[in-house]
């Protein structure tokens, strides 16, 4: 299509833009924009994420220990490092620097790839020991490591004085999901009464903690699967992205007056690191 | 190169800008994979509008169906599951597909560069992007279709969408999602053209009210439109593997679904009306021929709309156990949109009055489009009531309500658009008669369909209920028969349309007397949209253009200066 | 073209569109970069290891303060926003504004109606201090 470039000497100038800082203004404005429905589409995940923990602490406390914080920081490191790569690179494309440009940018790729590779350790090490989402949740014996974390083994489950505490105990959690209705009638007025009296301790690997209770793990994986899943698959994006500027790169096509597009992407791989930045403390770093 | 076929007997060519081209955007390059394969923004605002037109056909027959069904109490010919399949689909393909992308995406890509005097939006290909995830989107909705319908409501709510349903939701969750993004695209495209592509000396405060309106409508789609996004991809997930989020067993919460669903689809519902709003502020200062009453009211009341429709989407939940302080703060906040939008009305009002109104059809639409909006602005006020609503709530009272805003308003003012721009989209003159008598045809059924639904929901007739009481058996007929009435009118409206394609007469420039850009441009405009770009000036200085006998149209006024309005 | 280049000449001398005030080129200079980037490692260790001490109802906190300074620095010296036009970080700083609506008010609704869902006030499980 001929009439996409107009502009014969300036051969990455589109016809409908004046000049080349017309092109980069808009262009700039573009990805700023779609950055902000980036920021809130991943806000739907974030607010998942704080209304669970916000209900459940206990599940995201103990479930969150069958994450290796090592590999998350390592991981953290591997975003961090390939981030100043492409601030670099932009860098570089300003200044003109062809083979520093090509070299960044190459970098940047190495980490992203680097980044996967570990999310891929994890994950399959996740998948192997059964912490799967949602129904596939079918975590094996020892799926969550003994070590580190003796306070959080603990689950307080709730206690009906009207029976025997002994006996009852497992038998009236596992029906409440049956018949809540009734349930609440039954035990809602001693709760109030009774407050911290109606609660007994026990680890979660207890017999007594009914399944559907333990099963509750399940809703942190099902929340990290989606939210490094999705992260991820922003990482494959930008490699994809990443691997177009290198071609173009290696070309030459950028120069001091038209870099536009690695400072674009640049600015899409910072904020899949931004969102990273978050998504390690919140994931891995629960106590 | 391009021939002026008009006669310029005795004056010089530069007096009359040049009415037609024999060369232009619709014959500029033949063949079909140069429409696919487009990256002109009318080009891609016809194809929308192809497709567009398409997925109303396919929403109205199925609203066709149950309404015939309604005709009678008792079992016609549809059983309990087909007529939840024939509401649900009608109310997702005529949501997602058609009033969505209706005016933003058809009519805003033919008209929104011509209106800055630009050559295109700021991101073309991204614009085609925005077209083919549209197709990819109505392919979902295709495949649902054929892979077992859908049954949930176009709302999807949980649990019965994530765990009950057997429908093919997860295709038409897909197909919405998909069509989220071209909604997104098209939003972030027309900010960046607006910021970016304004011609010199179009200030903001010059800017047409249909650009402002616009604007309003692309900050929505930026912003709310990603969190159904995730929405939707959280309802997959939920579907597909259970991850719990929303389903109580595993200690989630399908309240939480509602809330997420409308964070993104009570402002999408001013996606719909705020286009409508900007293309009537528009027709009522053309048909007027009076400058704009309120410019700056207008734009901002626009802006906030925007800005407030972000703060009540708990008004959709007073009764589906949202907390009682929730339901005070956005019953509240619920009230204070009736302000913006009654300046809008005011101020359109304001504008007729003493204007020398004439009632070419785009008008008619116009004057409808007031008439029921009023309406269902009006009812609105008694649903955002915590105390009526929790009567009203889930009755025909709220289908009329949001009918007479979303048909009433919406799909009344897209079609006042159509015709008003329709000349400069195609380069042909309609039949004024024929259109009229159909605008006022389909008026009377829209009233006839919806009115007496307020009388029945009044009186307790519950919505998406397949069967009803002997009471209510009068108000259904009514309704039903309307239904037929707009449906007829709207059979008028295409006839007469694709009529003018073959035999209408060839359109001037400027064959209504608009002061905004897009009529200095010939009809219909080359592929650059201007031979030179227009300077711009008041978009509401009537006095800047008059009649032209042997043009047959509006040509601007020789060396007008134009006065300062403000 | 000759036509776009007269668009271009007529149109030179004027403000088009929003004015193009400048600051979009600035470079950033390398002892910031690397400076960011060693702050952003250090920021990231300091998160590790206070996340060792069980400080109560202050960890969230901790963790999300850290993270936030990194997230800052992140926007305002590799995303240039600190010398880029004020539009975008109005955006962007906008945008968190609709998210923390968004979050903030499910927050206080889940906190209001929680009371009311007894069959998980029943079966509360907290984790121990």
């Amino acid at each position: 299509m001929s009439h996409d470039h107009g502009h014969g000497d300036k051969p990455f100038l589109a016809h409908h833009f004046e000049d080349e800082d017309h092109q980069f203004d808009s262009g700039k404005l573009g990805i700023w924009v779609f950055l902000v429905t980036e920021i809130l589409f991943f806000s739907g995940l974030f607010c998942a994420y704080a209304i669970y923990r916000s209900m459940h602490p206990e599940v995201f406390v103990f479930a969150s220990k069958a994450l290796d914080t090592k590999w998350g920081a390592i991981n953290t490191c591997v975003l961090l490092f390939s981030s100043l790569t492409a601030a670099w690179a932009v860098r570089n494309a300003q200044l003109g620097q062809k083979n520093r440009l090509v070299m960044n940018l190459a970098l940047t790729i190495a980490c992203a790839f680097g980044f996967m590779g570990i999310k891929y350790v994890e994950y399959t090490h996740k998948f192997h020991v059964g912490l799967k989402p949602g129904d596939l949740y079918a975590p094996v014996e020892g799926a969550y490591p003994e070590k580190g974390h003796g306070h959080a083994r603990a689950v307080t489950v709730a206690l009906d004085h009207s029976a025997d505490p002994e006996a009852h105990d497992v038998a009236h959690e596992a029906g409440a999901g049956e018949h809540p209705v009734q349930e609440a009638h039954a035990a809602a007025p001693e709760h109030a009464a009774d407050g911290e009296h109606g609660h007994t301790m026990v680890p979660w690997d207890d017999p007594r903690v009914p399944t559907e209770i333990k099963n509750r793990l399940k809703i942190f994986f099902g929340i990290y699967f989606c939210m490094t899943g999705l992260h991820g698959i922003h990482v494959l994006l930008g490699i994809v992205v990443f691997f177009w500027l290198l071609g173009r790169a290696i070309r030459g096509h950028f120069t001091p007056t038209y870099y536009g597009p690695v400072d674009f992407s640049a600015l899409y791989w910072h904020l899949v690191d931004l969102i990273w930045i978050y998504l390690f403390p919140l994931l891995y770093l629960i106590h | 190169m391009a021939q002026i076929d008009i006669p310029l007997s005795g004056r010089r060519a530069q007096d009359v800008p040049v009415q037609h081209l024999d060369t232009n955007y619709l014959n500029v390059s033949k063949g079909l994979l140069s429409w696919f394969l487009t990256l002109d923004h009318k080009r891609i605002g016809v194809m929308y509008l192809l497709g567009i037109t398409g997925a109303f056909a396919l929403g109205g027959l199925a609203a066709l169906g149950f309404r015939l069904e309604l005709f009678r109490p008792g079992m016609q010919y549809m059983t309990h599951e087909q007529y939840n399949q024939f509401f649900t689909v009608h109310g997702a393909v005529m949501v997602f597909l058609f009033i969505i992308p209706g005016i933003p995406a058809a009519l805003g890509n033919m008209v929104l560069p011509l209106m800055l005097g630009a050559k295109d939006v700021a991101f073309p290909r991204l614009n085609l992007g925005s077209f083919y995830l549209w197709m990819i989107g109505a392919f979902f909705f295709l495949w649902t279709l054929i892979g077992g319908g859908l049954d949930t409501g176009w709302t999807f709510y949980t649990p019965y969408s994530s765990t009950l349903s057997s429908t093919a939701v997860i295709q038409a969750t897909a197909g919405a999602f998909v069509l989220g993004f071209s909604s997104i695209f098209t939003g972030l495209n027309f900010i960046v053209t607006i910021h970016k592509m304004r011609p010199p000396g179009m200030t903001w405060h010059k800017l047409p009210l249909f650009l402002w309106g616009m604007y309003a409508t692309a900050v929505i789609q930026v912003l709310a439109t990603p969190v159904l996004g995730i929405t939707l991809l959280m309802l997959i997930m939920e579907r597909a593997l259970g991850i719990g989020i929303f389903d109580p067993a595993n200690g989630g919460d399908p309240v939480l679904f509602q809330h997420f669903f409308w964070f993104y689809s009570h402002p999408a519902v001013y996606i719909m009306i705020l286009p409508a709003m900007a293309i009537v502020s528009e027709l009522i200062a053309t048909f007027s021929r009076k400058h704009i009453f309120g410019y700056k009211m207008i734009a901002y009341s626009s802006v906030s709309i925007a800005l407030l429709s972000f703060l009540v989407w708990g008004h959709h939940m007073f009764v589906s156990g949202q907390s009682a302080l929730s339901g005070v703060i956005f019953s509240a906040i619920t009230f204070t949109i009736a302000i913006p939008s009654a300046i809008k009305v005011f101020n359109w009002l304001a504008t007729i009055y003493r204007g020398s109104v004439s009632l070419e059809t785009p008008m008619l639409y116009a004057l409808e489009f007031i008439w029921l909006f009023t309406i269902g602005g009006l009812t609105g006020l008694f649903l955002s009531v915590m105390s009526t609503d929790v009567v009203l709530h889930d009755t025909y009272f709220v289908v009329a309500h949001f009918h007479y805003v979303m048909v009433g308003g919406t799909l009344f003012a897209f079609l006042g658009g159509l015709h008003y721009w329709w000349p400069k989209m195609i380069g042909r003159m309609y039949d004024e008669g024929l259109s009229r008598l159909a605008s006022i045809t389909a008026f009377i059924g829209f009233n006839l369909a919806f009115f007496p639904q307020f009388i029945m929901g009044s009186k307790g007739m519950p919505r998406r209920y397949a069967d009803y009481k002997p009471d209510f058996t009068l108000y259904h007929q009514l309704s039903t028969i309307g239904t037929l009435v707009l449906g007829a009118g709207i059979l008028m409206i295409v006839y007469t349309l694709v009529k003018s394609i073959f035999s209408g007469k060839k359109a001037p420039a400027n064959p209504w007397g608009g002061a905004t850009m897009e009529w200095e441009c010939p009809s219909p405009p080359p592929h650059f949209n201007f031979e030179h770009p227009p300077h711009a000036s008041d978009p509401y200085d009537m006095e800047r253009v008059k009649w032209d006998e042997q043009v047959g149209g509006w040509v601007p006024v020789p060396g007008y200066q134009s006065r300062v309005h403000h | 073209m000759s036509h776009s280049e007269q668009t271009a000449a007529q149109h030179g001398a004027h403000a088009h569109g929003d004015d193009h005030a400048h600051g979009s080129h600035h470079v950033l200079p390398r002892w910031l970069l690397l400076g960011t980037w060693a702050a952003l490692m250090s920021l990231t260790g300091l998160t590790v290891f206070s996340a060792q001490y069980h400080l109560g109802a202050f960890d969230v906190p901790i963790a999300m303060t850290i993270a936030t300074i990194k997230g800052l620095l992140v926007m305002l010296i590799f995303m240039h926003l600190a010398w880029d036009k004020g539009f975008h970080s109005v955006l962007i700083f906008g945008s968190l504004l609709f998210v923390w609506l968004f979050v903030g008010f499910l927050l206080i609704d889940r906190g209001q109606y929680q009371g009311s869902k007894t069959q998980f006030d029943r079966d509360v499980i907290q984790s121990q201090p």
